[in-house]
């Protein structure tokens, strides 16, 4: 069907989209690598001309850089995990029949529409507040001194909010995956003389394997860019600071350009160290 | 060893009962098929025996044994499943070495039984492979080798032929039937074929709306079914069942003649009629045969030399001993 004619026309009607994504690309990209060699403080004296490699210098020898770094995988690590382990039983629950099933599953997947500022701010000031915080009052009931949450445990709490938000995703997803499975094979092992946390384990769990690296992937890369919950709940304070937060800071609030600029290109090879690594693991999976 | 006792076994799903209470046995070392058109239940009653399903009433003895609550693990029977429900991410080795796994049968017991059963079955040359990478046949195969080194007391089969090519299914007809002579084992095999039913069985269940209609040997039902249903079920091409005037003649409400059993004549006999369509299989020809009174089509079964083609003006006589007679209900006449 597609003739040279129509081949040409339908690469004309896509140069638009192309075009723009494109742009919308290669403009930021080019802006970062063009500023992270400069020194550029726009309060300071504005441009002030080319220093070569020093950002990056400065940047890495940074005290704030390794823990940074460390704080981003603590937190991407994390979320993982909760999401993953708990996304499976949560997929193994809902699959089961039950009264009101498709309500169930709205209510379950309801987090993910709500927008990262409001569930980081509905679970800083309704959950985790020391004086009024649901959490509080929970534990003032038995008896015990509220926690601080967001000063005295303050990764683990972003890493419950974040997951609280990821959660629906990634039962979503192995969900579906669930449902795939041949209840034939279930019942051949349930023959066989498999129990049933046997039959989880050498059945189920490798049928999802596939669907579980799907979410560590696609989760992996939203959660190296997460933000808002970090600015809305410690402000980068006790101990939260990320990869991401830290460029932030180092732009906005010491409104170095230049500096955080060459932040910016680390977050890039870092993530994709981490893509080409995980990508590698998933294409060896899906090869199966 | 493999003595299956039903007794009155019924299974009902919610309000809908789809097996009225029913008893049947299956003596050690018998191929009993269950045979029956789609939705009459037999797939459920394989599954109750196998303990997939839970009975709603009755009980289910192996061995003597009331086995009617005992967990189907425990009932000491191998299954094969119609979509053969192999595992996916498993080598063929380790799927067949599953069943031994999860009972923890010693390493060299198992690469015993392995070796065996994969010599008995030519599955040596795959045992690496995974299920993906192997034809129909021979994940057919390995499902019987996984139920085979269970040393099960019976196999169930679930339609296991039925995602087969025609040709294919012949071969591992043969080879079940094979096996089951070799190994004695008694055998429990379901399907809606009634071929499969009448080449591999010593004993045939034939099966309708979860009742038993007919128990016997294969050349039993052919003979003497004790009914239309079963008369028409069994046999290929189907028996002609004529109503009305011919049936009263010989004071039956219906009277049923097999395909083989009419002569044909150019020139005299008891039904004069037209030859519709003629299916000249070689061997055979089939003819379907219009006119007959009562039944349209009849269906003839001629040889394969005879020269007859569409639009044919033909005489037929049904052969009065091979004639079967059933009255209003359908019931065999003596």
């Amino acid at each position: 069907m597609a003739t040279h004619h129509s081949r040409s026309a339908a690469r004309l009607m896509m140069a638009p989209a192309v075009v723009l994504l494109l742009g919308w690309m290669l403009v930021p990209l080019t802006m970062t690598l063009y500023f992270s060699f400069k020194k550029y403080l726009p309060l300071r004296g504005g441009d002030l001309g080319w220093v070569g490699f020093d950002n990056y210098v400065r940047f890495v020898s940074s005290s704030a850089f390794w823990p940074s770094v460390l704080t981003t995988l603590t937190l991407v690590g994390g979320v993982l995990l909760i999401t993953v382990v708990l996304g499976v039983v949560l997929a193994i629950l809902l699959n089961q029949p039950m009264w009101g099933q498709g309500m169930v599953r709205i209510l379950v997947i309801a987090p993910f529409f709500v927008m990262p500022t409001v569930s980081a701010l509905v679970w800083k000031n309704m959950f985790m507040d020391p004086n009024y915080g649901l959490l509080a009052h929970l534990w003032e009931f038995f008896g015990a001194q509220p926690v601080e949450w967001l000063s005295q445990a303050s990764l683990p709490s972003i890493v419950m909010i974040v997951s609280w938000q990821w959660l629906p995703f990634a039962t979503l997803i192995l969900l579906t995956a669930i449902q795939s499975l041949d209840s034939e094979q279930l019942e051949a092992a349930e023959m066989d003389g498999a129990p049933a946390h046997k039959r989880f384990a050498f059945i189920t769990l490798p049928h999802l394997g596939r669907a579980i690296t799907v979410v560590i992937l696609i989760q992996t890369i939203f959660l190296l860019s997460i933000f808002a919950e970090i600015f809305v709940t410690t402000g980068g304070a006790f101990g939260t600071k990320t990869l991401t937060y830290l460029i932030f800071q180092r732009v906005l609030e010491s409104q170095n350009v230049g500096l955080g600029s060459a932040g910016g290109v680390y977050a890039i090879i870092l993530a994709n160290i981490i893509a080409i690594f995980l990508m590698r693991i998933v294409g060896k999976n899906l090869a199966k | 060893m493999g003595h299956i006792k039903l007794s009155q076994v019924s299974k009902r799903f919610g309000e809908v009962e789809v097996i009225p209470p029913l008893d049947l046995t299956i003596a050690d070392g018998e191929f009993t098929v269950f045979v029956g058109p789609s939705g009459c239940g037999k797939s459920t009653l394989l599954r109750l025996i196998a303990g997939l399903e839970d009975v709603s009433a009755g009980h289910i003895e192996i061995d003597g044994a009331d086995t009617t609550h005992v967990p189907p693990a425990k009932r000491g029977l191998a299954m094969v499943f119609q979509s053969y429900a192999l595992y996916p991410h498993m080598s063929v080795k380790k799927n067949i070495a599953f069943p031994m796994r999860m009972a923890g049968v010693p390493l060299e017991e198992q690469e015993r039984r392995i070796s065996a059963a994969a010599e008995a079955l030519n599955l040596t040359d795959y045992l690496d492979r995974r299920p993906g990478q192997l034809s129909g046949g021979q994940r057919q195969r390995v499902a019987i080798g996984r139920a085979i080194v269970r040393e099960p007391q019976a196999f169930l089969f679930d339609e296991p032929l039925s995602n087969l090519d025609a040709a294919l299914r012949v071969g591992m007809r043969m080879e079940i039937a094979e096996l089951h002579k070799k190994l004695k084992t008694t055998m429990i095999y379901v399907t809606h074929d009634q071929v499969e039913a009448m080449t591999m069985a010593d004993k045939i269940v034939v099966l309708r709306a979860g009742v038993i209609e007919q128990v016997g040997s294969p050349l039993e039902l052919y003979h003497a079914p004790c009914n239309e249903f079963v008369a028409g079920f069994i046999g290929s091409p189907k028996m002609n069942l004529i109503k009305g005037a011919e049936a009263q003649k010989h004071g039956a409400a219906t009277i049923g003649i097999r395909p083989e059993h009419v002569d044909v004549s150019a020139s005299e006999g008891l039904w004069k009629a037209t030859v519709g369509v003629a299916e000249h299989l070689g061997s055979d020809t089939f003819l379907h045969i219009h006119g007959v009174p009562g039944c349209d089509p009849l269906t003839v079964r001629v040889d394969g030399e005879l020269p007859v083609k569409h639009g044919d003006e033909i005489f037929l006589t049904p052969q009065l001993e091979k004639l079967h007679r059933f009255d209003a209900q359908g019931l065999r006449v003596a």
